[in-house]
């Protein structure tokens, strides 16, 4: 598991992050959400280790400055909000890039597995830049996913790092990699994402974790994160927690309410 | 449907993702290739005799004449080994470069490295009279090309440093600030060059001409064990550079150790590029030719696309070298005109051809 202490993150002169703890279990989706500009991105970078920080980040129980590049390799892998590729990869080849980091290099088979996981099955070929934003999206999650394809390996959770993984995706292909993600949890592993879709926070998460101003708001249960008072008072506006019928398991459905406009009835 | 639709969909098709065969042909052919141009390298020329029968007569165990062993031996060998070496170092150097900038239009020539690794060569030349003796006699022969070496590694620390910004590369200040190296090493070595006295003139005007015809066994000697270990140096930067296509977050992420890559990498440019310009002064174009025509053939893998490079970058230099000495023989003409002549447009053929791809 992954425990952060006390996290403090300044960028030249500027505290972005200030004291914050959190953590993140195996076996369970751990969701970081907040308003732009509250410091979900840079908290995620600082624990994959891409900023400098005050204050501890252990996994199970190590300092994770303590475990080699290749050692976290092997069982984190990080898929960022966008990647530019320099050079024309095809699809294949970017996968393999993710195959050779981790630990399943020998295993030929596994580009083909991942991209039908992802559904991106005979896109191979293709050549990464001419792929849409969201197949773009869904190429690196196929990169990410064969870097650490077994959730459990060793005894040992492998963990993804997702920052924003739907962002440039439809409805359809959101719940497709959503379910990808719980089912990497399911399955033993610790998934960590950032997210700005209260609703699929809701559906997939297990844990909240509510930033605002770079401060640590509540990390709890979605039902005790997501209520009409923390997110009013941390996206500074007027937010209406509902619940969905039963038949859907009563999770929460959350509308940005507009109390003030006026003579806009829907009918 | 228009010819260049067919054409990209033909190279869709062969393309299939999986270009690993593809490179591996690609390189055998490369590797042939290049013994082929070395022969012909060795027994194409002005001498008027037929060398290529007097090779044979060698190669049997044949006495062949004084004048043929010479020419083949004294003349020949050291040059084309030369061009081999300088040839891969260019090419090496360059896709190196564009690994490590994440830009097919770094350039050891186009961003200021050569100029800096020339200004090195010069101020070895011209005050390399004012050692200490016991550096001089320590450096001996080697003192031009570690100049040449430190010139390059200076000036790519410095164009690392001003053109990246929190892990990102900037070609627009890359460019720009490689321009201001350049400027600035030209006009440190204007400075040289007018403070040289006569025999130094003499040495730099031989030097500047960019040329392989200076080849002798010496100053094979002199450049060969840097180059050597540069590029000995480059298959334990391959998977390194194929990470840093994604960024340097991610090569981090996918367990890459950058910054001793970067600094490996950065290194090796300098090692290859002063030692090809210490001995051959500025030839151009190839080290952004070869890299370009390899990607657009096999892929930005640079496990393929190093020893390919290496491999048709040497074969196009002893190519450019022997037009050099034949087109207007007795007399020659410098490969850096030759390299330009053939390199500008082909480079301009291949940029209009595949625009699609490159522009990203």
């Amino acid at each position: 598991m992954l425990d952060v202490r006390n996290l403090s993150v300044a960028i030249s002169a500027t505290t972005i992050l200030h004291d914050v703890s959190f953590s993140a279990d195996a076996g369970a989706v751990t969701v970081i959400v907040g308003p732009n500009g509250s410091g979900k991105t840079t908290l995620l970078k600082a624990m994959t280790g891409e900023l400098p920080y005050s204050g501890t980040i252990k996994l199970d129980g190590a300092d994770i400055k303590s475990y080699s590049t290749a050692a976290l390799a092997a069982r984190r892998a990080v898929l960022p909000q966008a990647t530019a590729l320099a050079f024309p990869f095809t699809v294949l080849e970017v996968i393999r890039l993710g195959l050779s980091a981790g630990l399943y290099a020998d295993d030929t088979n596994l580009p083909k597995r991942a991209l039908a996981h992802v559904g991106l099955s005979g896109f191979e070929g293709r050549f990464y830049h001419a792929l849409s934003g969201g197949e773009q999206q869904r190429c690196q999650l196929a990169r990410v996913l064969v870097q650490v394809w077994q959730p459990v390996r060793d005894g040992k959770p492998a963990s993804l790092f997702l920052d924003e993984p739907v962002s440039a995706l439809d409805i359809g292909h959101q719940l497709e990699v959503m379910q990808i993600a719980r089912g990497f949890a399911d399955a033993g592993g610790s998934v960590v994402a950032v997210m700005h879709d209260l609703n699929l926070t809701a559906m997939f998460a297990d844990s909240v974790a509510l930033l605002a101003k770079g401060r640590m708001v509540i990390q709890d249960r979605p039902a005790n994160v997501l209520s009409d008072a923390h997110l009013s008072a941390a996206y500074r506006c007027d937010v209406r927690v509902n619940k969905a019928p039963p038949k859907s398991r009563g999770i929460p459905f959350i509308l940005p309410h507009m109390a003030s406009t006026t003579g806009t009835k829907i009918v | 449907m228009t010819v260049f639709e067919a054409s990209a969909q033909i190279r869709e098709k062969r393309v299939a993702g999986d270009r690993r065969s593809l490179a591996i042909r690609v390189i055998c052919v490369s590797a042939v290739l290049l013994c082929i141009m070395s022969i012909a390298s060795l027994t194409v020329g002005a001498s008027g005799t037929s060398l290529l029968e007097a090779l044979i007569a060698w190669g049997s165990g044949e006495d062949i004449g004084l004048r043929e062993r010479v020419i083949l031996f004294d003349i020949r060998a050291p040059r084309t080994l030369m061009g081999v070496l300088v040839g891969a170092s260019l090419a090496v150097s360059g896709a190196v470069m564009q690994g490590l900038f994440r830009n097919p239009l770094a350039d050891p020539g186009l961003v200021g490295v050569s100029a800096g690794a020339g200004l090195g060569a010069i101020l070895a030349i011209v005050l390399g009279g004012l050692l200490p003796p016991a550096i001089a006699a320590f450096a001996g022969i080697y003192t031009v090309p570690i100049a040449a070496f430190l010139g390059g590694w200076l000036t790519t620390m410095l164009l690392y440093k001003v053109s990246t910004n929190g892990g990102r590369t900037s070609v627009a200040v890359m460019l720009l600030a490689g321009i201001a190296v350049g400027a600035l090493s030209g006009a440190l070595s204007g400075v040289l060059v007018y403070m040289a006295d006569d025999a130094q003139l003499r040495d730099l005007t031989f030097w500047g001409l960019g040329s392989l015809a200076g080849a002798t066994w010496t100053k094979f000697a002199v450049a060969a064990p840097l180059i050597i270990l540069s590029l000995a140096a480059t298959p334990f930067l391959a998977e390194g550079l194929n990470g840093l296509t994604l960024g340097e977050a991610v090569a981090q992420h996918l367990g890459i150790r950058v910054q001793r890559m970067k600094n490996v990498a950065i290194l090796t440019v300098a090692g290859a590029t002063g030692a090809a310009v210490a001995v051959s002064g500025g030839i151009g174009f190839v080290g952004i030719v070869v890299p370009h025509l390899l990607r657009l053939l096999i892929g930005p893998d640079h496990r393929y696309l190093l020893p390919a490079s290496a491999l048709l970058g040497a074969s196009l230099l002893l190519v450019a070298d022997m037009i050099s000495r034949t087109i207007i023989a007795p007399a020659e003409l410098p490969i850096g005109i030759v390299t330009a002549t053939i390199g500008g447009p082909f480079f301009l053929y291949i940029l209009l051809r595949n625009r699609g791809i490159l522009d990203m």
